[in-house]
């Protein structure tokens, strides 16, 4: 395998990227369940039209919509700052990420500087997302093996005291509307910095026995190893991003490709899978984890003093030149993009979000087909989505 | 990584006959696109995808945007020859006058694709396509057989827009239930009368509950009588 994890492979034939077709052996009648709209493990309003020879699933159809509420359309009849808050609602457990990517692209489209102290803090607050999001992925694994309530509840004991913070910083939980073009809404005090500090002791204590009860656990390897495979080809050709790629052995984290607001100032290592399946996409959220610690560790030591926003930066008569951009980051989910038209008017005239959630889940017939109805409520876990993404 | 212009030239270069325009972008983005055409545009995404300088293995955002019929007023200047009496005899004179024309430029539904390397860890590069106009000839080429990412995004954008891929594997709408008839992002989009009664209409609401009520009225009136 190349540095970059991927070889492209030239001579394949048309079709290679479907899903493959898969004969039932011929005892029996087929079943179709439909999984979902309200299956307790969709997280959210999700179906998938599974059909099923004896245990095994030789079809699944996703289906989408529920939760459709035409967020584009509402984002191009309201100004640029009003859809803002909105993103919030995108992908509820990552509110943070959500404004950054939004906040980038708007910057993209106008030539926005962004003041010191504010990149520092962006950073500061989108890995302490990534935390949330990943403890939470993996509280929800165990959960859906069936080990109901405890473990999740661990995971969600840290989120809380996250939740906690981002409260005290933006007075909101999970709706946080914290970032500006040009900036974020309020400066954190000493005491933020301080608390934030002394969560940060307690997460790796968390992460260690987080991953002594998955590593060690024999009901867990057997549930996850093997099941679900993800070739790598696919994964790129596939527009696979975040987690799910890497736990593909595909080296590509857009903090170090693109090295948006001031990524490439800090050392972290980004974690690869290697067998592909369920049990990699969850030790690398874990090993994610960990260098978000690193992250945060280091930007609350080289932490300036300053303003949070560009004094030159405009809020209201907001109306950018005309002309596109099309900004991305690296969310815990995956590569989160918004794309903008501006023709000039203080609304855009083009908004488009680039869901990772949504577009994870092209592979998810590929990745069930073949293998026991109950493996597939692990495999959905695994791509980790939000259906608030999803259909937007 | 190579300029539009040079990508544009290495288009060009592999498949023949593919009209290759660059589109400015005005914006500090800095973010030009191709625009290719659709007959070619199978072929040209096959060259972007395996060329070994470029390697666009990874189709990250493909998004559908509605261009309606736009008004143009322009200022043109205008020479034509006029009669006219100088001093009493009549001459052929050329007079320039300055005269606000308009014209009307036809609309479009455009497909936008954002491409990046992940092997070589570049990009983005922005194609786009655009169909004949907005009404019946909505067609365009579906590069999802080329990157299965596309798979999803154009159903949506096939459910919103209302663009028609062929060659696409599954082509049903996404996010909309299949009984829908309209486009929702489209932008002359009007929502059905499907007006629910509100104990305190106000303004916009109280305006859409009186012409609902109307409508409402005359179609009863009609079916009585």
């Amino acid at each position: 395998m190349s540095t970059s994890g991927f070889v492209q492979d030239k001579e394949k034939l048309p079709g290679w990227n479907r899903p493959p077709h898969i004969e039932p052996d011929g005892e029996g009648e087929l079943l179709e369940v439909a999984m979902g709209p309200h299956h307790p493990s969709t997280h959210g309003v999700f179906r998938m039209d599974v059909a099923l020879d004896g245990e095994r699933v030789i079809r699944l159809k996703p289906v989408f919509g529920y939760l459709h509420r035409n967020h584009e359309k509402i984002a191009e009849g309201s100004s640029y700052l009003a859809s803002m808050p909105f993103t919030d609602r995108l992908d509820y457990m990552c509110p943070m990420t959500n404004n950054w990517a939004y906040a980038l692209a708007v910057e993209k489209l106008t030539g926005q500087e962004v003041p010191e102290r504010a990149q520092y803090l962006r950073v500061i607050v989108g890995e302490l997302t990534r935390v949330v999001n990943h403890a939470s992925a993996v509280g929800f694994l165990i959960q859906e093996m069936g080990a109901s309530g405890t473990p999740l509840m661990y995971a969600f004991k840290e989120r809380e005291k996250i939740l906690d913070l981002f409260e005290e910083l933006t007075g909101a939980r999970m709706m946080v509307n914290y970032m500006r073009f040009g900036g974020c809404r309020v400066d954190a005090t000493a005491a933020w910095l301080d608390g934030v500090r002394k969560v940060l002791a307690g997460l790796p204590k968390f992460t260690d026995e987080f991953e002594r009860l998955l590593t060690g656990n024999e009901i867990l390897m057997a549930r996850t190893q093997g099941v679900g495979i993800l070739r790598p080809e696919l994964a790129v050709n596939a527009g696979v991003t975040g987690p799910m790629l890497r736990a593909s052995g595909v080296n590509y984290d857009i903090r170090k490709v693109d090295g948006y607001g001031i990524y490439n100032r800090f050392k972290f290592r980004v974690p690869l899978g290697e067998h592909w399946d369920v049990y990699d996409r969850f030790m690398i959220r874990l090993l994610e984890m960990r260098e978000s610690f690193s992250i945060i560790e280091q930007a609350l030591k080289d932490i300036p003093a300053g303003p949070v926003m560009d004094p030159k930066a405009k809020l209201r008569g907001f109306r950018p030149k005309p002309g596109e951009a099309y900004g991305r980051i690296e969310a815990p989910k995956g590569e989160l993009g918004f794309y903008l038209i501006s023709d000039g008017g203080p609304n855009p005239y083009r908004y488009r979000i680039r869901p990772p959630s949504l577009i994870n889940l092209t592979v998810l017939e590929d990745m069930c087909l073949g293998a026991n109805v109950a493996d597939v409520v692990l495999i959905f876990g695994s791509v980790d989505i939000v259906l608030g993404e999803v259909d937007r | 990584m190579k300029t539009v212009e040079e990508i544009k030239a290495a288009i060009e270069a592999a498949v023949s006959g593919a009209g290759v325009e660059v589109i400015p972008n005005p914006s500090v983005s800095g973010q030009q696109s191709l625009r290719i055409s659709p007959f070619h545009a199978v072929a040209v995404a096959t060259f972007l995808r395996d060329d070994g300088d470029l390697s666009l293995d990874f189709l990250s955002n493909a998004s559908g945007v509605d261009w309606l019929d736009k008004e143009i007023s322009e200022k043109v200047k205008v020479t034509r020859t006029v009669t006219k009496t100088v001093e009493g005899v009549e001459q052929q004179v050329e007079e320039t006058v300055e005269e606000t024309q308009k014209r009307v430029v036809p609309g479009c539904l455009e497909v936008v694709y954002h491409l990046f390397s992940i092997a070589k860890g570049h990009g983005p590069v922005v194609i786009r396509m655009k169909t004949v106009n907005r009404s019946d000839q909505v067609g365009l080429p579906s590069l999802t057989p080329i990157w299965r990412s596309a798979e999803f995004q154009e159903r949506e954008i096939f459910d919103l827009f209302g663009v028609v891929f062929s060659g696409h594997p599954d082509l049903r709408r996404l996010l909309m239930w299949d009984e829908f008839k309209d486009h929702p992002m489209r932008r002359d989009y009007v929502e059905p009368d499907d007006f629910e009664y509100e104990p305190t209409a106000h303004d916009e609401v109280l305006k859409r509950a009186q012409e609902h009520r109307a409508k409402l009225a005359a179609d009863q009136g009609v079916a009585k009588a």
